[in-house]
């Protein structure tokens, strides 16, 4: 048996430190970038058909047993999102290829997407609460650097808003550890899980789970903590903003799904009605925000906000249909809204700006751009065949079975404020006239060469993968509802981790 | 002692909060500092301030639990890289800027 649980975290380490050398002691640096994504893509899909067939997979480094070592565990969960981690990755170190410039790309673009993806990858993996501290601080300072580098004045403006904001929650992330071991005296996520439900005094454990929801919410990007989020993503390159909007706000969702399974349940959920009411106030917030913008990348920016707010209505109702729905929607989620990023750097790349009003014309010249852009659009908003209905529709019907219809209802109302601000870039963009008469766009296309084909070869995967995820969504659906099974069963995975090698 | 740390603690604290929610920038780094130093002392109030030092020899008495002070070995080392990068960006964003107050730096916030 090969323990593939490694290879996702010690290739992109490889990769990063590789990619430091000096010019004549490597490879071409874009080469090892392509070639490497793609090995920690093929690794990913090897684990997640291990642990499809033969179960959890748990990896105690050093072979110290469990509550005394580090422990690498792949649930179904953590190996589904590392493949997304995966296709991702590869699929914008191809777009950077042909978007970001040389002067990024020579001071550390590419080791430094190699450090963000060991650090999402490590913290899918990571079954220990301070290992998990680690890996964020490892995705955090990736990210600094790939937000900031290149020195633009918004680029440090937006910078100095989302370290401040990550930091504090990372101080809290850590305080919340520190009690939690005073407490527990394990930081194990397995063996906390086992021995929180034999305190005596269990109000002081309530605060340290409100402090760490704090912070994971902060990083997840949702009300009332979600203004860094509008603030510095549309600052960056577009590569970069995508990256960050596939992956970042979804590593603090996922760790709250983890906690909410293991540890808040063990208290009876103590938190789901506030975390249904965040859920809705950050639908609302978000998607208003994004109907009242006309820079294309913020009206997504506040858009990623919003579909915050309906992974956490999932996690909120907490029952094994809301669960899948929710974790099939930030599946999808990922896809489209990295999609549509990459497209609103191909609309900017032609017409000049990012700004919808001085856009225009472009259906008549890229019917393609148009039709790929419709896909994600319409599927973030939640058209019927397209993966977006079938989460929204999976978690409407969760919400109905619970009987919160104030949750649906919003949900619902905000789904078609979500299609207005997609028709607003729609109508702008594509189907008004250019707002200079005479501009030869086909003529401008053709200037760019050869990073035309970079540019539209993962916009068409991205594509293809939301299209599939509507047309075979009963797969994508039954792989959910075993996620959620897992996650509503906390004994398949303590058993997993400390059954194997205690004594 | 262990009370009298435990105010520090409390102390640093709400210092760090407080000089967070002023207008510099400079003391926002300040107030991210005391943040982190508080949350560095709590690790180390969490792991018992009593016992001797965490070795296993002949006649060892009742010693420190060590294992949150690697915690903060970690947790220290962390803050200190962060830190030094936010310095300086705080620095570049004077440059680009030229203003020392928050207030000022709302345009990407449209």
């Amino acid at each position: 048996m090969t323990d593939w649980i490694l290879f996702p975290i010690v290739l992109p380490l490889l990769m990063a430190t590789l990619s430091l050398l000096p010019r004549r002691w490597r490879f071409d640096r874009e080469l090892m970038a392509i070639l490497g994504t793609l090995a920690h893509l093929i690794f990913c899909l090897l684990l997640f058909y291990q642990v499809k067939s033969e179960g959890i997979q748990v990896l105690q480094s050093g072979g110290w047993a469990a509550p005394f070592g580090i422990t690498l565990v792949a649930d179904l969960f953590a190996a589904a999102m590392l493949v997304i981690t995966g296709v991702v990755g590869f699929a914008i170190v191809i777009y950077s290829l042909g978007t970001v410039d040389e002067l990024r790309q020579t001071f550390g673009y590419f080791p430094m997407l190699h450090v963000l993806i060991l650090g999402c990858s490590g913290s899918f993996l990571a079954g220990d609460i301070f290992n998990l501290y680690v890996w964020f601080e490892v995705v955090l300072i990736s990210s600094f650097v790939l937000l900031t580098l290149g020195g633009e004045r918004d680029q440090i403006i937006g910078g100095v808003k989302y370290v401040t904001l990550n930091l504090v929650a990372s101080a809290f992330f850590l305080t919340a550890i520190g009690l939690l071991y005073y407490q527990v005296g394990s930081l194990n996520f397995a063996d906390v899980a086992q021995k929180v439900g034999s305190l005596k005094d269990k109000s002081p454990l309530l605060m340290t789970e409100l402090l760490f929801l704090l912070a994971f919410l902060v990083k997840a990007g949702a009300f009332p903590f979600f203004f860094w989020l509008p603030a510095s993503y549309h600052t960056p390159p577009v590569a970069v903003a995508a990256l960050f909007a596939a992956l970042l706000t979804k590593v603090g969702i996922y760790v709250l799904f983890r906690f909410s399974s293991l540890l808040f349940t063990v208290q009876g959920n103590p938190f789901s009605t506030l975390i249904l009411w965040l859920a809705g106030l950050t639908m609302v917030l978000g998607v208003l925000g994004a109907w009242s913008q006309t820079d294309i990348r913020r009206i997504l920016s506040f858009h990623i906000i919003s579909q915050i707010g309906y992974i956490l209505m999932g996690l909120g109702l907490f029952t094994s249909l809301s669960l899948s729905g929710g974790i099939y929607f930030m599946l999808h989620n990922i896809f489209a809204k990295t999609n549509l990023f990459l497209i609103a750097g191909m609309i900017a790349l032609l017409g000049g700006s990012y700004q919808v009003t001085k856009l225009g014309g472009l259906f008549r010249s890229f019917g393609l751009l148009g039709a790929l852009f419709l896909i994600s659009a319409m599927s973030l908003a939640g058209i019927p065949p397209l993966s977006g209905f079938f989460g929204k529709f999976t978690l409407i019907k969760a919400g109905l079975a619970q009987g919160a219809y104030a949750i649906v209802i919003t949900s619902i109302l905000v789904s078609v404020v979500t299609l207005l601000s997609m028709l607003k870039i729609w109508h702008h963009a594509f189907w008004k006239d250019h707002p200079e008469p005479n501009i030869n766009l086909e003529k401008k296309w053709s200037e760019h060469g050869k990073s035309r084909i970079y540019m539209l070869l993962p916009v068409l995967l991205f594509s293809g993968v939301t299209l599939s995820m509507g047309i075979f969504a009963e797969y994508f659906l039954n792989l959910t509802h075993q996620i959620a099974t897992q996650l509503l069963e906390p004994n398949i995975y303590i058993k997993a981790v400390l059954g194997r090698n205690t004594l | 002692m262990q009370d009298l740390l435990a105010i520090l603690i409390g102390i640093l604290y709400a210092a760090g909060v407080y000089q967070m929610l002023r207008h510099s920038i400079v003391k926002l780094i300040l107030g991210l500092l005391f943040l982190t130093h508080a949350t560095n002392l709590l690790l180390f109030y969490v792991g018992g301030i009593r016992g001797a030092a965490p070795i296993i020899e002949e006649g060892s008495q009742k010693m420190m639990d060590p294992l949150p002070q690697a915690f903060i070995l970690t947790a220290i080392v962390i803050s200190f890289g962060i830190v030094a990068f936010f310095l300086v960006l705080v620095f570049k964003a004077y440059q680009v800027n030229k203003a020392e107050d928050l207030d000022e730096l709302h345009w990407t916030d449209q």
